[in-house]
């Protein structure tokens, strides 16, 4: 015999207050947890959809970004000429030499300075990627000082705007044109004619060859044969994998750092549980003998008792995850430390999030739950009807 | 004598609840001086910087390097007293978990310019002598078990291939707040290898490092070098230490902002279960209070009993939490190795952990005693627990 939910139910319902502030406490902590999650989430994903799986990424060899990286126009001959580049609608090889190189932007918010990535395109560069759309303006005209910025940069940078201009490299840049790139890496990137960049910035190197494969497939072979011909220093990676690798450090370091607070908040929590559920089972020792004593048995009583923890837990769960859910509306943006550039990206609620958040609530709940229920299971009938 | 013997027999009464509570609030108030903590380790860099140096690079961004015939200039420039350069280095030891910051320096001025780096006089003419040799801080070459001899091979990410240093020496900061997880070695090695492999990029360097005769001149002295080079290929941006190290926390302001923010949260989580507490307690006790207005004490009094006891538990709390963060802190350091180079507690964090403590007393006793002194005695009479 089950003691009836609703009387678990009611049990919450009469003291208010105390209810409030004890889901509110799991609330919060739920909250902490479930978004440092979305963070880590949001620049994983951000940085994984940055690429296309058929791309591969030609930088120089234990370089760890495309900034780092230098490949000179010889090599990267070599590298255009491989036959396993895929050919665009118009005959043309479909590769893309092009330089990177950082410059220090104020934002628009605060006015201090950040890194921004600027990228010297070609025409088949963007083919590359298909994601990137103008949204406003035009595309850049080759040969000329024009630039476009990403939908982040232009944004939050001071002068990224359409009709604004950059000073960089000696030159008065003029903004063209704001591209999306539908949430990926590229929205905070700043594109410019590659040649142009080149003269410029007193370049002869390019930072990174990038090429799409006719053959996917084909893609162990052409690495080996890059990493291994003596005439150059490369590496060779899928785009999805590089940009995947650019975002580990930063995502661990929010993961690490957020699941420490939590467990460390959840403590709070916990402890907030325990004391309602001991007030709890204290306030109605004469009930619980009478339970007893009507014939439900010690099991029904825990369960009771643990019941009621659980749905505690859970309201705050799902208060704390709804409260959650409405970060996903912000965007954030900061200095990724592995490419020293800026990066936007923003909370990205997971199924495994949800999941997630809602099991540690109930864990809280139970753990806060568990020692006060065996004490109600505990009593001695005769005790407990005499405590009233 | 009557009354504090009072609040404490009240607040031990239920033992077990005041118990959890205080524990509650200990993690709460560790928590919460943990994190300022992190945050203050990321302000060090900038706190520890002298504001008789000035730091020059180029106006593009850190990573555009600025011609090694700036030295001259620089020091002909009315109020600089000494220039010295470095090159952020980036090499890996054996793996990349294995983070710690590495510069290539002139290591005469460069020794000159920073007398927060402490080396034993032998240990610095080896350092001067040998072209090899680098320089450790004591914490790192602790951390990887570093004896002065020892060779110490880096990969170069921005420079390719191995480089292997011989450790001439083992420096000391002049006080807690210099960092000791840095390694420095010859510029002239690394010049002299780019000359090899890249020889457009020799001669070259990231930063001047310079150092003024009167720190109150450091924005006119900036803007004179800056001037001296405005319209050149390669342009440059001077700022005093403190202001470029302050640039490397803005970029990660939005993490900073967030642990702070958490921090806060901490203390929310337990106000509510520390006024939950109180709530609790008070309604518990309805009836004595009532009888104590009917006894003719006033209703400030039994307001004041609440908050006394409200107080007595969060300033417990509070007093245990600050004593665990100091080994907790010096744990966490140990665990984080090279990321917090300077790690400690300082007095403010423990002044706000004091007054979170306070408040938070304070906010969980303010409903309970609010309602308790609106109570009327007939009513808490009547009451039951």
């Amino acid at each position: 015999m089950t003691i009836p939910f609703s009387y678990v139910v009611r049990n919450l319902a009469t003291r208010k207050l105390t209810t409030a502030l004890t889901a509110g406490g799991m609330a919060l902590v739920v909250y902490v947890f479930a978004t440092v999650l979305m963070l880590a989430a949001g620049l994983k994903q951000t940085l994984v959809s940055t690429g296309q799986d058929d791309n591969i990424v030609v930088i120089r060899r234990a370089s760890q970004s495309e900034v780092q990286s230098g490949v000179d126009r010889t090599q990267a001959a070599i590298v255009e000429s491989r036959p396993e580049i895929a050919t665009g609608d118009d005959g043309q090889k479909l590769v893309s030499k092009e330089p990177d190189v950082l410059i220090s932007l104020p934002k628009r918010d605060s006015g201090k300075p950040s890194n921004v990535i600027i990228r010297g395109v070609t025409p088949v560069g963007i083919t590359l990627r298909p994601q990137v759309r103008i949204v406003e303006g035009r595309m850049f005209r080759p040969g000329m000082s024009e630039i476009i910025a990403g939908r982040a940069i232009a944004s939050g940078f001071q002068g990224a705007g359409v009709g604004e201009t950059i000073r960089f490299a000696s030159r008065d840049w003029i903004v063209v044109g704001v591209f999306d790139a539908g949430r990926t890496g590229f929205d905070s990137e700043v594109w410019g004619d590659a040649e142009q960049m080149l003269q410029a910035f007193r370049r002869l190197a390019f930072s990174s060859v990038i090429f799409r494969l006719a053959d996917p497939s084909r893609y162990d072979a052409v690495k080996a044969d890059l990493e291994s011909d003596p005439r150059l220093t490369l590496e060779a990676k899928r785009e999805t994998q590089f940009y995947a690798e650019q975002s580990e450090a930063l995502a661990k370091f929010i993961s690490y750092l957020g699941t420490t607070i939590s467990v460390i908040f959840s403590i709070g929590a916990i402890i907030g549980a325990m004391i309602t559920m001991y007030a709890s089972v204290a306030s109605r020792t004469a009930e619980i003998g009478t339970l007893r004593a009507l014939g439900f048995s010690r099991g029904a009583i825990l369960a009771a008792f643990l019941i009621e923890a659980l749905l505690l837990g859970f309201v705050g769960g799902v208060v704390g995850l709804l409260a959650a859910s409405a970060m996903q509306a912000v965007s954030i943006s900061t200095v990724n430390f592995q490419t020293f550039a800026e990066l936007a990206f923003s909370f990205t609620l997971t199924p495994a999030i949800v999941v997630n958040s809602l099991l540690f609530a109930l864990l809280m709940g139970f753990v806060g739950g568990f020692l006060p229920a065996a004490r109600a299971a505990r009593m001695k009938i005769v005790d407990a009807l005499r405590a009233a | 004598m009557f009354v504090p013997l009072l609040v404490v027999r009240n607040a031990l009464r239920h033992k077990l609840r005041t118990t959890l509570t205080v524990v509650g609030i200990v993690v709460a108030i560790t928590a919460f001086g943990l994190l300022r903590t992190i945050v203050d380790a990321w302000y060090a860099g900038a706190n520890a910087s002298s504001s008789a140096r000035l730091v020059t690079r180029s106006s593009v961004s850190l990573v555009f390097s600025l011609p090694l015939t700036y030295a001259q200039k620089i020091r002909q420039i009315d109020g600089v007293q000494a220039v010295s350069w470095m090159n952020w280095f980036g090499g890996v030891y054996i793996t990349e978990r294995n983070f710690f910051p590495q510069f290539a320096v002139d290591p005469a001025t460069f020794l000159d310019l920073y007398p927060e780096f402490v080396l034993a006089p032998d240990e610095r003419k080896a350092f001067l002598t040998d072209r090899q040799g680098a320089v450790v801080g004591r914490k790192l070459a602790d951390q990887y078990g570093w004896k002065v001899g020892d060779t110490i091979p880096l990969r170069g990410t921005i420079y390719p291939g191995t480089w292997t240093f011989n450790l001439s020496g083992i420096y000391d900061g002049i006080d807690k707040s210099t960092d000791q997880s840095q390694m420095f070695f010859h510029w002239d090695l690394l010049n002299e290898r780019v000359k090899k492999i890249y020889p457009r990029r020799a001669d070259q360097t990231g930063i001047f490092v310079v150092r003024l005769k009167d720190p109150q001149r450091a924005a006119e002295v900036s803007s004179a070098i800056d001037a001296t080079f405005k319209n050149s290929l390669a342009e440059t941006l001077s700022e005093t230490e403190k202001a470029f190290q302050l640039s490397f926390v803005a970029m990660t302001e939005t993490i900073l902002l967030a642990i702070q923010a958490v921090s806060f949260v901490v203390i929310v989580i337990i106000m509510a279960v520390m006024a939950n507490t109180m709530a609790m307690t008070a309604r518990e006790r309805g009836a004595e209070y009532a009888t104590l207005k009917a006894l003719g004490f006033s209703n400030a009094f039994v307001a004041g009993l609440i908050f006394a006891e409200s107080m007595a538990i969060a300033i417990a709390g509070g007093v245990i939490g600050i004593a665990l963060t100091f080994p907790l802190a010096a744990a966490f350091a140990d665990a984080m190795g090279s990321l917090f180079p300077i790690f400690f507690v300082s007095e403010e964090t423990v002044l706000m952990q004091v007054a979170a403590a306070v408040i938070v007393g304070l906010v969980a006793a303010w409903l309970p005693a609010w309602r308790t002194s609106r109570l009327r005695i007939i009513d808490g009479l009547r009451a039951i627990g």
